[in-house]
């Protein structure tokens, strides 16, 4: 791996992960794309000196007396050294990604919602949900669009939405303005990350025959 | 690892230090940390905990917890200090931001019950950075001094946004709505203030 991502998420996005304040489907999703890209990861960094600056800059609140005294008390002998950690098999993923999946990509209960297209559920925090989805060698979505917003991670392969080619660690964001119709990689598909808070609503007559099945 | 008593030590640092202000090298908060890090120093802790314990309750204050619990959860963020100042690394973020993600995770597991997913630096699947940005190669220390100067002159309107960037759990809309003012003037205000704060830093892109 080593091409760095080209589309990335929107700051403000990148500053709530920062700041800890994102449900942890996206947070899921932008930690998968940090692997991809050095940019990003450059930003929060400096976004979490912001924390660092803000939280200097709090007034103090008072502590009960005891405070430091219990603290001390509760201390252990000297801090451990940090455990070695051993990478599990990587599977081809990312490590904040695999950490959900730890049985690996292939042993997922992958649910088929549409001619070549698979998916499985995640995590779902605060009605955000990430899903995977794979989707075969040159099949085409039906056209749809969005109640709420969509953000897509690729993984591996790709897909092209009109003009716009996405590859792996690129993020796309759909809102309810958006109508598309992506189609995956002729050679190698694509497999995503997609985070929603709303269901997709399918436009095309073929997509409406298919929304009561897809619960995508 | 770069080793305690490279700026002189920390003996002596008073209460008015600011971590970072050092510019060169480890900072007074740096220094303390380490001798935590390498000797288990309880009064090098003592004076970490008196600064930052503080204001990580103002934080989880601000953040909507009640005095006990605030006083509760600053205690166990100090108490974290202490068990992960071994991997507490000075290249890569300076001690004020390395105890404002201690306490941001603490916030999620405790107060969020959630995961806070991060990248593993070991990943084989990290994708490098070809030509590393400007302040990339910057010391963290000397970075974390850089943002602070950069935040201590932000605009009022900016500074506010990013203040509460960090103490709102949806923070766009809430923002929007607790300052009356349209979602789109608080996204296009964290941008204007990150990007000041790039340009502090020299990394104009």
């Amino acid at each position: 791996m080593s091409t760095a991502a080209s589309y990335h998420p929107p700051e403000e996005l990148l500053l709530a992960y920062a700041a800890g304040s994102l449900d942890e489907a996206t947070a899921l999703l932008l930690a998968t794309h940090l692997t991809f890209c050095p940019h990003c990861r450059a930003e929060v960094a400096r976004m979490e000196a912001v924390g660092g600056g803000v939280l200097a800059e709090l007034p103090p609140a008072q502590m009960g007396a005891g405070a430091l005294a219990a603290t001390l008390d509760r201390l252990g002998e000297r801090p451990a050294k940090p455990a070695v950690r051993t990478l599990s098999p990587s599977f081809g993923l990312p490590a904040p990604l695999r950490a959900y999946i730890p049985e690996g990509e292939e042993n997922l209960a992958w649910r088929r919602v549409g001619r070549g297209i698979e998916q499985v559920m995640i995590v779902t925090s605060r009605n955000v949900r990430a899903r995977l989805q794979r989707v075969a060698p040159g099949v085409v979505m039906p056209t749809h669009t969005h109640e709420g917003n969509e953000m897509t991670l690729v993984l591996r392969g790709g897909y092209v939405d009109g003009t716009l080619d996405y590859g792996p660690g690129d993020v796309a964001i759909a809102d309810n303005d958006i109508t598309h119709t992506p189609a995956a990689d002729p050679i190698e598909g694509c497999l995503c990350l997609a985070v929603t808070d709303a269901p997709l609503r399918l436009t095309s007559f073929f997509g409406r025959m298919l929304n009561p099945f897809l619960d995508l | 690892m770069r080793r305690a008593g490279a700026k002189g030590g920390w003996i002596g640092v008073s209460t008015t230090v600011t971590s970072g202000e050092a510019g060169q090298g480890n900072g007074p908060w740096e220094d303390l940390l380490i001798a935590v890090a390498e000797n288990g120093d309880r009064e090098a802790f003592s004076r970490l905990f008196r600064h930052f314990a503080p204001r990580i309750k103002t934080f989880m204050m601000r953040l909507g917890v009640s005095d006990a619990g605030a006083e509760e959860l600053a205690q166990e963020a100090m108490m974290a200090v202490w068990r992960k100042a071994p991997s507490f690394d000075p290249a890569r973020a300076g001690a004020g931001t390395w105890i404002f993600t201690i306490a941001r995770n603490l916030r999620i597991d405790l107060l969020r019950r959630e995961k806070r997913p991060e990248i593993d630096p070991n990943d084989p699947m990290l994708v490098r950075d070809p030509e590393p940005a400007v302040d990339d190669a910057m010391d963290a220390v000397q970075r974390e001094a850089g943002v602070r100067r950069a935040l201590a002159e932000l605009p009022p309107e900016q500074a506010e946004v990013v203040s509460l960037s960090f103490y709102e759990d949806t923070p766009h809309a809430e923002i929007a709505a607790r300052l009356m003012i349209p979602l789109g003037t608080v996204k296009s205000r964290l941008r204007l203030a990150m990007k000041r704060i790039r340009a502090q830093l020299g990394d104009l892109t």
